[in-house]
C-alpha cells in the first residue's frame, strides 16, 4: 500500500521527465525529421554545431545572458534586499513594487516591453521629454541592441525574485554581530562586506546556481519579444533549439543543442542538489 | 519560469537597530519604485486609449480620453476568452494533480523506511531542475504516439510530470517534521496508511500545500514552452500562447495587444495579492528549518 503512494508519482515523473531526457541523448546522435526511422549519424550533429555560425551566436549570447541577466539581477536584488531589510515606513510598498513583475509571465513581460520599445512608444517619448531624443533607436529591430533590450526586460522581472531570496538570507543573519561591528567603528561598507556577506555564503551559492540554471532555460521572453531575430541576433541556445526542432524539423540536430544545454547546466544542478542534500541531513 | 529554490537559512530574532534611518533611502527608492511599476502603468494607459488616439498622437503620448475599446477588441471573436478558459482549466487540474501525487510520494518517503529514500528524493528533485529543452522533442513524440498530442490533457500531464519532483521535495521536508507520536497513536487506533494520509497528513500539511499551490498556479498559468510543444490548434492554446498569436494578427492595434496582455496578467496578479504571504513563503519553502 505504502509502495503505491511512492510508485505512482514516481512512474509519472519517470514517464514524462527521465524517459524523454534519455531519448534526447540518443536522438542527438541521429538525423531525424520526425517521420520514418531516425538515421544514426554518430557525432556528426556536434561537428556541425561547431561550425554553425548561428549556434555560435546563440552560445555567445547565452554567455552575455548569464553575465547580464544573472549578474545584474543578483547585484540589484542584493542591493535592494540590503536597503529594504529593516522594517520601516514605505518599505512594504517598495518591496511589493519590486517583486510585482514576478507574477507577470515571461510571455506577458515580453509583450509589455515590446509596447515600451515601439518607435514613438513610452521609452522614446521619455527620452524626448528628457531632451535625449538623439538617443532614440529602433531598440528591438537593431541587431546590435536587441539582445540588450531584451535583457532589460528580463532583469526587470528577475530582480524581485533575487531580492526575496536575499531578504530571507538576511533574516537569518545575526544582527548582534552587525551591532558589535558598528560599535567597534566599522563603516557600513566594512560591516556589510566582512560581517554580513560571509553569513550569506549559503544563499549566494543557491542564488548563483539558480541564476545560471534560469539563464540557460530562458526561452519565453526572447520568443515573445524577438523570436531570436533580427537576423538571429537575439538567439539563445533554448530558442535556437526550439526553432530547429519545431520550425525547421531537424529533430536530431535540435536534440544535440539540447544536450549542449544539459551539459552546461548539469554542474550547477549538481551544486544545487549537493547543497539540498546537506540541508536534508 | 524560474527555477525553484530552497534557501536554508535560520530565522533569528532580530533586534531593532537604534540608528535613525537616512532620508536618502526614500530619495532613491521613490523614483526607483515608480520606474519599476511604470511599464505596467504605461501598458494600462495604452490599453485604455482608443485606436485613433494612438494612431493620431503616437504610442508615447498621454491618453486624451479613456475608453474600453482595447478590451472590447481583445475579447472580440471570443478567442481570448477560450484561451483564458484553457489556461484556467489546465492550471486547476495541474495544481490539484501535482499536489495530490507529490503529497503521496512525500508521505511515503517521509513516514516509512523506504530503502534509498534520500537518493529517490534527490533524483526526483533533479528531474525538475533539468532544462526543459532536453525533454521537448521526445515529449512531443510521446504525446503523438499515444494519441494525446494537441489536447489539454497532454499539457496538464506534462506540467504535472515536470513539477512533481520539486513539490515532493518540499512537502517531504515539511512532513518529516510532523511529530511521530501522532502517527503512533493513529496506528494504535488501527488506522491504515491510506487513512493516516487522508485524516492526519493532509490536514496537517495545509500551510505548505497552500504555499506550493500559490507557486504552482503562477508557474502553470504562466507557462509558454510546454504549450507550444504539445499543442497545435489555436483553439486549445492557453492565454500565453494565444497572446503571441494575437500579436501577429493585430500588429498595429497596440491598445488591443496591451489590453489582452493585461487580461493575461490579471489572474496571477490576483493570486499574488490574495496569497502574497503564501506566495513569498512558497518562493522560500524550506527556509525555516
Amino acid at each position: 500500500m505504502v509502495w503505491l503512494f511512492l510508485a505512482i508519482p514516481l512512474a509519472v515523473e519517470l514517464a514524462w521527465v527521465f524517459w524523454p531526457a534519455a531519448n534526447s541523448f540518443s536522438l542527438a546522435f541521429t538525423r531525424w525529421n520526425g517521420i520514418g526511422a531516425a538515421e544514426p549519424v554518430g557525432t556528426q550533429n556536434f561537428v556541425d554545431l561547431a561550425s554553425d555560425p548561428i549556434f555560435r551566436t546563440a552560445l555567445t549570447n547565452n554567455v552575455i545572458w548569464v553575465v547580464g541577466f544573472g549578474g545584474l539581477s543578483v547585484l540589484g536584488g542584493l542591493a535592494l534586499a540590503v536597503a529594504l531589510n529593516k522594517p520601516g515606513r514605505g518599505i512594504g510598498l517598495y518591496r511589493s513594487a519590486i517583486y510585482l513583475p514576478m507574477v507577470v509571465s515571461m510571455a506577458v513581460t515580453g509583450l509589455f516591453w515590446r509596447v515600451m520599445y515601439q518607435p514613438g512608444g513610452p521609452i522614446s517619448a521619455g527620452l524626448d521629454v528628457l531632451g535625449l531624443g538623439s538617443l532614440e533607436r529602433q531598440w528591438l529591430a537593431d541587431p546590435d541592441l536587441a539582445l540588450y533590450a531584451v535583457l532589460v526586460a528580463g532583469i526587470w522581472r528577475q530582480v524581485g525574485y533575487i531580492m526575496v531570496l536575499y531578504l530571507a538570507g538576511l533574516k537569518g543573519c545575526d544582527a548582534s554581530l552587525e551591532e558589535a561591528a558598528s560599535v567597534d567603528g566599522a563603516s557600513s561598507w566594512q560591516t556589510f562586506w566582512h560581517v554580513v556577506m560571509p553569513q550569506l555564503k549559503g544563499v549566494n551559492m543557491v542564488v548563483f546556481a539558480v541564476t545560471v540554471i534560469d539563464s540557460l532555460r530562458t526561452f519565453d521572453l526572447v520568443w515573445a519579444m524577438t523570436r531570436g531575430g533580427p537576423f538571429n541576433s537575439t538567439q539563445l541556445l533554448s530558442t535556437y533549439m526550439f526553432e530547429q526542432a519545431f520550425t525547421a524539423g531537424n529533430l536530431g540536430y535540435a536534440s544535440a543543442i539540447a544536450v549542449v544545454i544539459f551539459v552546461l547546466a548539469i554542474g550547477f544542478i549538481i551544486t544545487y542538489l549537493a547543497r539540498q542534500a546537506r540541508a536534508e541531513d | 519560469m524560474s527555477a525553484p529554490v530552497l534557501v536554508a537559512g535560520r530565522a533569528r530574532p532580530q533586534r531593532r537597530r537604534r540608528r535613525g534611518r537616512s532620508p536618502w533611502l526614500h530619495v532613491v527608492m521613490v523614483p526607483l519604485t515608480l520606474a519599476w511599476v511604470s511599464p505596467i502603468l504605461f501598458v494600462l494607459m495604452i490599453a485604455l486609449r482608443s485606436f485613433d488616439d494612438i494612431a493620431g498622437r503616437g504610442l508615447g503620448a498621454l491618453p486624451a480620453s479613456l475608453t474600453l475599446d482595447g478590451f472590447v477588441g481583445a475579447f472580440a471573436g471570443g478567442g481570448l476568452l477560450v484561451a483564458l478558459g484553457n489556461s484556467l482549466l489546465v492550471t486547476a487540474a495541474g495544481v490539484v494533480a501535482s499536489l495530490a501525487l507529490s503529497s503521496w510520494a512525500a508521505y511515503a518517503l517521509s513516514r516509512y523506511r523506504i530503502p534509498g529514500r534520500k537518493a529517490v528524493l534527490l533524483v526526483m528533485l533533479a528531474g525538475n531542475l533539468l532544462p526543459p529543452q532536453i525533454l521537448l522533442v521526445p515529449v512531443a513524440q510521446i504525446t503523438q504516439s499515444i494519441g494525446i498530442y494537441d489536447t489539454l490533457f497532454a499539457l496538464t500531464l506534462v506540467q504535472v510530470g515536470f513539477g512533481i519532483g520539486f513539490y515532493t521535495f518540499v512537502l517531504h521536508g515539511f512532513m518529516r517534521g510532523l511529530p511521530e507520536e501522532m502517527f503512533e497513536a493513529a496506528r494504535l487506533d488501527g488506522a491504515g496508511a491510506a487513512r493516516i494520509y487522508a485524516q492526519l497528513v493532509l490536514p496537517l500539511s495545509r500551510p505548505s500545500l497552500a504555499a506550493l499551490a500559490a507557486l504552482a498556479t503562477t508557474w502553470i498559468f504562466n507557462d509558454l514552452i510546454w504549450a507550444l510543444t504539445v499543442l497545435r490548434s489555436e483553439t486549445k492554446f492557453p492565454i500565453t500562447a494565444a497572446l503571441l498569436n494575437l500579436q501577429g494578427g493585430y500588429s498595429s492595434q497596440w491598445n488591443v495587444i496591451a489590453a489582452a496582455s493585461l487580461v493575461a496578467a490579471v489572474p496571477t496578479a490576483v493570486v499574488f495579492f490574495i496569497f502574497q504571504k503564501q506566495f513569498v513563503s512558497g518562493l522560500l519553502v524550506g527556509s525555516n528549518k
